[in-house]
């Protein structure tokens, strides 16, 4: 191979990426919440922060690199030199600023963005339950007692507090375009505060591996106008499934990719109830693990 | 700096006879040509302190196992879902039987080192067999404590706490277990053997083991009996 | 009789896994085979196999890295394949339950069965070298955590044939990996390769701190340590101070798997957080545990091919110290997104940024090594020059990742995929590449052919950069790690760019092979003669390539950091007039059985057949035993036979007795 291919090579390789990097569609970095906007401007922020030492030592060192190439005899050589009192002060100095500033806003955004933290609004909050299953998720709206299975429906503006737990292993509740996830674990409460500020269709997903339907385990997260909340809740409303123990019960069964489905008439206190464990652990022996245990037997 | 340290002997463990007069010659002959400013025919590296210091290393790690059970305990200590609790289960003055069997042990074992650097072979050997009897002791009232705890369904898989306190005290008993078998094989060594140096250096790390295994159960019983009992 | 253990436990029904296995099979038969047909088998055995030598035993290691590597790519590409494959309609050619075990086998394999036997590997060739000593503090050992770390290795592999690996991923995080969601025997397997050949890192970290503590050269104090050696001295303590958290954390869950207990279940009080924690108190020094030799080896190269001492000594001392010590305090970021609320997070997060200040001062001091010296870009600098760049990206996304809320978006994203790939590849894998050229004429006496070896340095990074570009951006996008299918298009482009970057490597791979076959072939041309083919200056370049059994005939007096470097200005002659006998210790099969009956232990608890079990610990236990009785250890080199063998490198003066 000649080195010209190479050059050539090399150079072509990039492109693409570029390309292709530059018609992509930035979940993070296109939030539609204020939350979201927060985690995109801590970021970015950061990101430039960064670059302030790190394209420095970039040029550094293709610089020091290139210009003391052996073959370049003409730069000075100094075969002993190997301590500076001066380059290690800024040396030592310039990180420590930068890390000083990002520690700063870690300390700061921490706390404001904590998911456990109401987010302010002249709104009264809506409050949503959301259980990881294997492998769907189940909302359950205790105010309006409705409840849903991978869709979950908002009004734009309103502060959602979600509570959120498991019926199974840990998994991770998560919609990108609004910001924040947080872990979904059994017997355990955890909580994520999110707004939207546009109306659409987001991905919600699992951001924790659970097993083969991991893949799946996907849910709709939509905002809506006041109005067609209020028809989006009068609708599951009317729905002829209830949400009641065996309904859960059946639910429960491992399953993947689950069409959308409403649930009228959703049990009260069913969301404690699965956090306190009163529901047995979910999964029986999922399929593939059936492989398993007939090959052991 | 230009006279640095020259050494022949190699080892604690002795060149074999015939060697040390041709190292001798040899470090003459280095001397007289001055090259020993920029090397030593050989450098002396104490056995025996080298395997004392690994043997201390390992007993750190250990240490570290250790306080990972402690830590996973405090963490689940009061996760009795429903079950019996430490306060309900523990028979204090029986620990405390079982504590006392440790502690002397530990004491004889001293005795036994103390022997030892006397250069009493078999008062050595004595003084282990006393260990050894009371460390099985020990074990014994362990595995009675167990045995009835499962007998009345406090076995260790009705509920986190009682995982964590099983692991955390039989952890301690397959360590003494471990012990006395060491303790069984150096017997049988210093026996057949004497008190040679190879003997000395294991009976030094057997002695620290033990004594490391006696303040491991010095946090068992604190942390976990009198604790538990309060509670 | 036997077990879980039936016939139908061999996937028969499975084409890509029998291919593999068939392979694999064919593969030992055709070495078996060659060894046989040679009649090298007692060489191999006492020569290799029982050998208590370090040099040995480090090239063991290499050779089981570079086997493993082999096999944790293979699963590399089969993700990367299945990735740009399964989009929407079409769901490649993994189904989940395979597609999961490859994920778990690919970040277990890597991390345990390559990185660390690579940085074992190194250790073990080039440290007592370096600190001028004839061998570790306990050979037999060393030859022991060989084997246990080996006989990990194939228990892995005897997954693949016997029944089926774990497909809870690398960590195996509960309750997903407790016997309720994860009955067959895949976690078990994870579970006993991981603690046979834990114990075996265990060990290698009380041997090397007891070496580098106990057997330097003397006049090496402290502060003259190479760096190489002061970082492997920081990474074997970080060793012994977390693999026995592994230990206990896999021995909790193995309990809550074998006997019922509740450590980590969903029920009667289990808490499955408390696995994360000890996972990563262990998992987040592992990270430093490979990193930190590593920053060694750049340190070593740096200078050496810079003409140069390394730039900062003592504050590079220093940061290796502070990066051990703060790598234990930065666990919890890890799970940012457990909820511990904002004082936890905040705290974790800015202990793992401030990693980031010794970090960079690396960085700066081997700029600055470079600064106003006569670089030589030879492949070793090459691969360093790629790592400087490469990993103060992998370095920034880190601290981004450390920001708790941008990890609240981030967190188990591709974006920390292409994260944790750019510091490993980007940082230990082009380290381990670095030093491997840099030390090959040490270790096998000749070196590594230049030019292949610059076209697999180009493929690697430029594979790099190809394959995990795309990942940082999905993450972005919001794709998460570990889906067999996704149906968002925009991604699909993105997924294909990557498997083609896989692609790239896989040449970069192939040619490193070819490298090390041409490199044989040629090895007359390229022997190194001299010792000293890079103009060191650490102490492993003062004896002949490749060291002699006892590396040091005389054990040489260090007056100055580099200290071969200080010979060499004052002129020391290195030929010697006067030998002695050499005491040596004498290869030792224990290592090997034991670790054989603890792979037996292992393999019949993975299928509990419980006989086997107590069989394979009492096989050990007697093993040991009989050790302790053998008195005959060690022998004495005779002086003339020392006299021969330095003879043969031209280092012995013509004035003799």
């Amino acid at each position: 191979m000649k080195p010209k291919f190479w050059t050539r090579f090399c150079r072509f390789l990039p492109l693409p990426a570029t390309l292709l990097l530059a018609g992509c569609h930035m979940a993070l970095l296109d939030p539609k919440g204020p939350i979201g906007e927060a985690e995109k401007s801590i970021i970015v922020t950061a990101t430039g922060l960064m670059l302030l030492v790190v394209i420095p030592v970039f040029v550094l060192v293709f610089v020091v690199a290139w210009r003391y190439r052996a073959s370049n005899t003409k730069a000075a050589y100094e075969p002993e030199w190997s301590h500076s009192n001066k380059i290690e002060a800024v040396m030592w100095s310039v990180p420590i600023v930068i890390v000083s500033i990002l520690g700063v806003i870690a300390w700061r955004t921490s706390h404001q963005l904590d998911p456990y933290r109401p987010i302010p609004s002249q709104f009264k909050p809506i409050h949503i339950d959301a259980v990881a299953m294997d492998w769907k998720w189940l909302f359950i709206y205790p105010d309006q007692h409705v409840a849903s299975v991978n869709e979950v429906a908002m009004p734009v503006g309103v502060p959602v507090v979600f509570h959120i737990t498991s019926a199974t292993v840990m998994n991770s509740f998560f919609i990108p375009r609004l910001g924040s996830q947080i872990y979904a674990m059994a017997n355990m409460q955890t909580a994520d505060n999110l707004v939207a500020s546009a109306p659409g269709t987001y991905r919600g997903i699992s951001a924790n591996f659970s097993g083969d339907g991991f893949s799946g385990m996907t849910f709709k997260a939509v905002a809506m106008s006041k109005a067609d909340f209020k028809q989006w809740l009068a609708n599951a409303a009317a729905s002829k499934q209830t949400m009641d123990a065996a309904a859960y019960r059946a639910l429960e069964k491992p399953s993947e990719n689950l069409p959308v489905a409403y649930y009228s008439n959703a049990m009260p206190g069913l969301f404690q109830q699965i956090v306190q464990g009163k529901f047995a652990p979910g999964r029986m022996v999922a399929s593939s693990d059936m492989r398993d245990s007939a090959r052991s037997e | 700096m230009s006279n640095g340290p020259i050494v022949v002997q190699g080892s604690s463990l002795a060149l074999k006879p015939g060697y040390a007069d041709h190292a001798a010659d040899a470090l003459r002959d280095l001397r007289q040509s001055g090259d020993a400013v920029d090397f030593e025919v050989e450098h002396h590296h104490d056995v025996a302190s080298t395997i004392q210091l690994g043997f201390w290393i390992y007993l750190m790690s250990d240490c570290l196992l250790f306080s990972g059970l402690f830590a996973t305990y405090a963490v689940l200590s009061g996760h009795t879902a429903g079950g019996p609790s430490g306060s309900q289960l523990f028979d204090l003055p029986s620990v405390l039987v079982e504590t006392m069997f440790l502690l002397f042990s530990s004491f004889t074992c001293g005795l036994a080192t103390l022997s030892m650097n006397a250069n009493k072979a078999r008062a050595t050997v004595g003084w282990f067999a006393v260990t050894f009897l009371l460390g099985l002791g020990f074990l014994i009232m362990e595995v009675r404590e167990f045995a009835h705890m499962v007998s009345i369904g406090a076995g260790p898989s009705r509920s986190a706490f009682l995982s964590s306190f099983f692991t955390l005290v039989a952890t301690h008993g397959l360590h003494v277990t471990c012990g006395l078998i060491f303790m069984a094989v150096m017997m049988v060594a210093v026996l057949r053997k004497g008190l040679t140096d190879t003997n000395r250096a294991r009976l030094n790390c057997l002695s620290l083991f033990w004594h490391f295994l006696d303040i491991i159960w010095v946090g068992v019983f604190s942390l976990v009996y009198l604790f538990g009992v309060v509670h | 009789m036997f077990g879980k253990l039936t016939l139908s436990a061999i996937p028969f029904n499975i084409p890509i896994v029998m291919g593999a296995v068939a392979f694999m099979v064919l593969g030992a038969i055709a070495v078996l085979g060659i060894i046989t047909y040679l009649g090298k088998w007692k060489y191999l055995w006492t020569e290799w196999l029982t050998s208590v030598d370090h040099k040995k035993i480090g090239i063991m290691y290499l050779i089981l890295a570079t086997v493993m590597l082999l096999r944790g790519f293979a699963d590399a590409i089969m993700m990367r394949s299945q990735q740009a494959l399964s989009y929407g309609s079409n769901m490649g050619y993994l189904p989940p339950e395979h597609f999961d075990q490859v994920f778990s086998a690919h970040g277990t394999i890597m991390i345990f069965f390559m990185a660390m036997p690579f940085i074992i590997g190194l250790m073990n060739c080039i440290l007592p070298l370096q600190i001028g000593a004839r061998d570790v503090a306990f050979p037999m050992l060393n030859n022991l955590s060989f084997w246990l770390t080996a006989g990990g290795a194939v228990l892995i592999n005897v997954s693949l044939a016997i029944g089926n690996f774990s497909r809870t991923g690398w960590l195996a995080y509960p309750p997903l990996s407790e016997l309720h969601y994860s009955p067959g025997v895949g976690v078990d397997y994870y579970i006993w390769a991981l603690q046979i050949s834990g114990i075996g890192t265990t060990l290698t970290g009380v041997n090397f701190i007891a070496t580098i503590l106990k057997m330097r050269a003397p006049g090496m104090t402290l502060m003259r340590m190479p760096v190489f050696t002061w970082a492997s001295l920081c990474a074997n303590i970080l060793i012994v101070a977390t693999f026995p958290i592994l230990t206990v954390t896999l021995g909790l869950l193995a309990l809550d798997r074998y006997l019922g207990m509740h450590f980590f279940t969903n029920s009667l009080g289990g808490d499955p957080m408390m696995y994360l924690n000890l996972i990563w108190i262990w998992g987040h020094p592992e990270v430093y545990i490979l990193m930190l030799p590593i920053f060694g080896v750049y340190s070593e190269i740096v200078p050496t091919f810079s003409g140069k001492p390394l730039f900062g000594y003592t504050s590079m001392v220093w940061a290796t110290m502070g990066i051990a010590l703060l790598s234990m305090l930065v666990w919890l970021h890890h799970f940012f997104t457990m909820g511990s609320g904002g004082n936890v997070n905040a705290f974790f997060g800015i202990t793992t940024m401030i990693i980031s200040v010794p970090t960079g001062v690396k960085i700066f001091n081997w700029i600055f090594t470079m600064y106003r010296g006569r670089v030589r870009f030879e492949t070793p600098m090459l691969w360093t020059v790629g790592f400087l760049i490469t990993f103060t990206i992998g370095g920034m996304t880190g601290v981004l990742l450390a920001e708790p809320p941008a990890d609240f978006v981030l967190h188990n994203s591709l974006f920390l995929v292409a994260h944790f790939h750019n510091v490993i590849i980007g940082g230990v894998v082009f380290g381990v590449f670095a030093g491997l050229t840099y030390w090959f004429p040490k270790i096998f006496g000749f070196r590594l052919n230049e030019r292949i070896g610059r076209w697999a340095f180009w493929c690697w990074l430029i594979g790099f950069y190809v394959a995990f570009m795309p990942l940082y951006a999905l993450g972005l996008m919001g794709a998460t790690r570990r889906m067999d299918h996704y149906d968002v298009a925009a991604w699909h482009p993105l997924f294909i760019v990557a498997a083609i970057g896989s692609g790239i490597i896989f040449v970069g791979i192939m040619l490193q092979l070819a490298q090390l076959v041409v490199s044989i072939m040629q090895r007359e041309q390229t022997r190194d003669t001299t010792g000293d083919v890079w103009n060191g200056r650490t102490l492993e370049w003062s004896v002949p390539s490749p060291a002699p059994a006892y590396n040091f005939a005389r054990i040489p007096v260090v007056r100055d950091i580099d200290a071969f470097w200080d010979m060499k200005q004052r002129g020391v002659d290195l030929k010697s007039a006067t030998f002695v006998p050499i005491h040596m210790p004498r290869n030792s099969a224990t290592g090997f059985l034991i670790a054989g009956f603890a792979f037996v232990v292992a393999f019949a608890m993975v299928w509990h057949i419980w006989w086997l079990a107590i069989a394979g610990l009492a096989g050990a236990l007697v093993t040991l035993i009989r050790h302790a009785f053998n008195d005959d250890r060690d022998y004495h080199l005779g002086a003339d036979e020392v006299r021969r063998i330095e003879a043969l490198h031209g280092r012995v003066q013509a004035r003799s007795m």
